[in-house]
């Protein structure tokens, strides 16, 4: 029997994958928005998965939130993205550096 | 009725999306041409929402009669005072843009209509007394403030900290996102009422500290306080000028307003478990602020450093988890806007004979013999900034440090008042290099009418005569903490 245990856990994993995600990769900044993405998703299947244990509403039109401001969030992302990239060429984290910090 | 109730509650919001609406389609249609114009508006806009929020502050607005759409949103005398205070900030933004874009020739048309929306997000921060509303306010706020960060196309250091605190940003919304998720699940709801009945009844379970830690988490890196401080002083120096003041102000009020609503008000029922790491968080930034900023050429980093300073010292406030300590915090808070506008007022007159900003710490030398008012100001800043008596910046220490003795939180007091004199030694450096250094003569620009007026506003504030305020600026303080402990 899965339980809501079990949801928790992996969505545990989820979250901590998509934190890694953004500390260890040095390679390039889109890995970085796929990792924020990780993050979010893990979010909704815990809220979803408290929803339905708690039998309650709430959860699931929080993740529909949550979803529609991700894909805000990504557009927005991407579109930084694109000017940092036409300015320097690169989107490698290493080069992230003309401010020191 | 309800909704018709609850429609009149969020009358400034409605006017600040509405309008922004509209001026968006008047942005799409007339170009970058009438970007001026649409300031002008936008300004106009800001100052209809502060007048219709204003009545809630003075009349002390709090309980049963302010709540709105079923308890998601409060229209109470706390939210007033966190709105008053952005929408003035906006507006002082929206006024000194302009003429730093010029210089760029990148007014675009757009920058008003994201900070009015930034704005409109900031102040339903404030307002939101509901997991799903903080989230909403929130994310609304950060979505604009990244583009505004990098809205400079043309310099690579816009860029550069657009992505980072985008990067940064979305990893603090992320957490924070993972801690509402774990609230919920534990508490079995997501309204700040139910939250702090749930956690009042019973043993605390550890997945609602888990919760509970990972929203203060979050929290810590929008108001950046250390150990989440690191994005500061790269965007800080990168964006520009204006979107920096922006950020130092209203960014600043919205997201401490808004953990002082979270924490006072949804956990407040289990200070215990949070208490330790807001004192944590308070000594970590004095100190780290106070360091960090030793060695900063660039006159930006240094208000980052400082910022990061000061919200150390606000978080003392919020470590006594009492009203007089709420109140003792607002009171800071409003002084720390005033003496931020004052410093990146400043920081946006000092300009070369080519109009092109100056920024460095060493070419401020002998400011005081070129531009001796310019001079007079920045150092009123930075000695306000230092807490040093007479200027008002001194008061809003001394009421913060109050607050923590009362609190029996001796040793916290203690030592910022150690690390505060840590801090001085940074902000005298640059009282030093402009009033006893050989003049260079770099700053030459000329600066424009609204520039002045704005830092002959804010440094009276920040001088004495700010005394002459205190007791207005502690009865509307007084009233916006007796809101947010008014369950």
């Amino acid at each position: 029997m899965i339980g809501i245990e079990h949801y928790v856990v992996v969505s545990a994993i989820l979250f901590v994958l998509g934190v890694l995600g953004i500390f260890l990769n040095r390679k390039n900044v889109i890995i970085i928005l796929m990792a924020i993405e990780l993050i979010l998703l893990s979010v909704n299947l815990n809220l979803v998965a408290f929803s339905a244990a708690l039998h309650d509403l709430v959860g699931q039109i929080f993740a529909m939130f949550v979803l529609t401001v991700a894909a805000g969030e990504a557009a927005i992302g991407l579109a930084i993205l694109v000017i940092y990239f036409r300015g320097r060429g690169t989107i490698a984290v290493d080069d992230v550096n003309r401010m020191k910090g | 009725m309800e909704l018709v109730r609850s429609l009149q509650l969020v009358a400034g919001e409605e006017v600040l999306s509405i309008s922004g609406l509209i001026l968006l389609l008047w942005a799409a249609w007339a170009g970058d041409k009438a970007a001026r114009a649409i300031s002008i508006a936008s300004v106009a806009v800001l100052t209809v929402a502060a007048l219709i929020a204003a009545p809630a502050l003075y009349g002390a607005a709090m309980g049963a009669d302010t709540v709105a759409f079923g308890g998601q949103y409060r229209a109470d005398a706390f939210s007033a005072f966190g709105k008053l205070l952005i929408y003035a900030s906006a507006a002082v933004t929206l006024i000194v843009a302009p003429a730093f874009f010029d210089r760029f020739k990148a007014m675009r048309a757009e920058f008003p209509l994201l900070v009015l929306f930034a704005a409109l997000g900031m102040g339903m921060m404030v307002s939101a007394t509901d997991l799903l509303t903080l989230y909403i306010g929130l994310e609304l706020n950060s979505l604009a403030s990244y583009v505004l960060a990098a809205i400079l196309r043309s310099d690579e250091r816009s860029a550069e900290s657009g992505l980072k605190y985008f990067v940064l940003g979305s990893l603090a919304s992320g957490i924070l996102l993972y801690g509402v998720s774990l609230t919920y699940g534990f508490t079995g709801t997501t309204s700040f009422e139910g939250i702090r009945h749930a956690l009042s009844a019973g043993t605390l379970s550890t997945g609602a500290v888990f919760g509970m830690v990972f929203v203060l988490a979050g929290m810590a890196f929008k108001i950046s306080a250390a150990p989440f401080h690191m994005w500061t002083p790269d965007v800080y120096e990168g964006a520009p000028t204006p979107v920096t003041t922006f950020f130092a102000t209203a960014s600043k009020v919205s997201a401490l307003g808004l953990l002082m609503r979270i924490s006072l008000m949804a956990f407040g029922a289990a200070p215990a478990a949070w208490q330790q790491i807001v004192i944590f968080a308070a000594i970590l930034s004095i100190v780290i602020g106070a360091l960090g900023a030793i060695g900063q050429d660039n006159i930006k980093r240094l208000m980052a450093y400082s910022s990061i300073n000061n919200v150390g010292f606000i978080l003392i406030g919020l470590a006594c988890a009492n009203q007089p300590g709420a109140a003792a915090m607002l009171v800071y808070i409003a002084i720390y806007v005033a003496m931020s506008v004052a410093g990146f007022v400043a920081v946006l007159m000092l300009r070369d004979e080519n109009g092109d900003p100056v920024e460095s710490i060493a070419d401020l030398s002998g400011l005081s013999k070129t531009r001796p008012g310019l001079a007079a100001a920045l150092a009123a800043v930075m000695f306000s900034l230092a807490g040093i008596p007479p200027l008002f910046g001194f008061w809003g220490k001394f009421v913060v440090f109050q607050a923590a003795v009362q609190a029996n939180l001796v040793a916290l007091a203690a030592i910022g008042i150690a690390a505060s004199v840590i801090g001085a030694f940074y902000y005298l450096k640059v009282v030093k290099v402009m009033y006893f250094d050989e003049a260079v003569d770099k700053v030459r620009g000329k600066s424009d009418l609204a520039h002045g007026v704005l830092l002959v506003i804010a440094s009276v504030f920040i001088s004495p005569l700010g005394y002459l305020l205190t007791n207005w600026l502690h009865t509307l303080a007084g009233n916006a903490a007796a809101a947010l402990f008014h369950v």
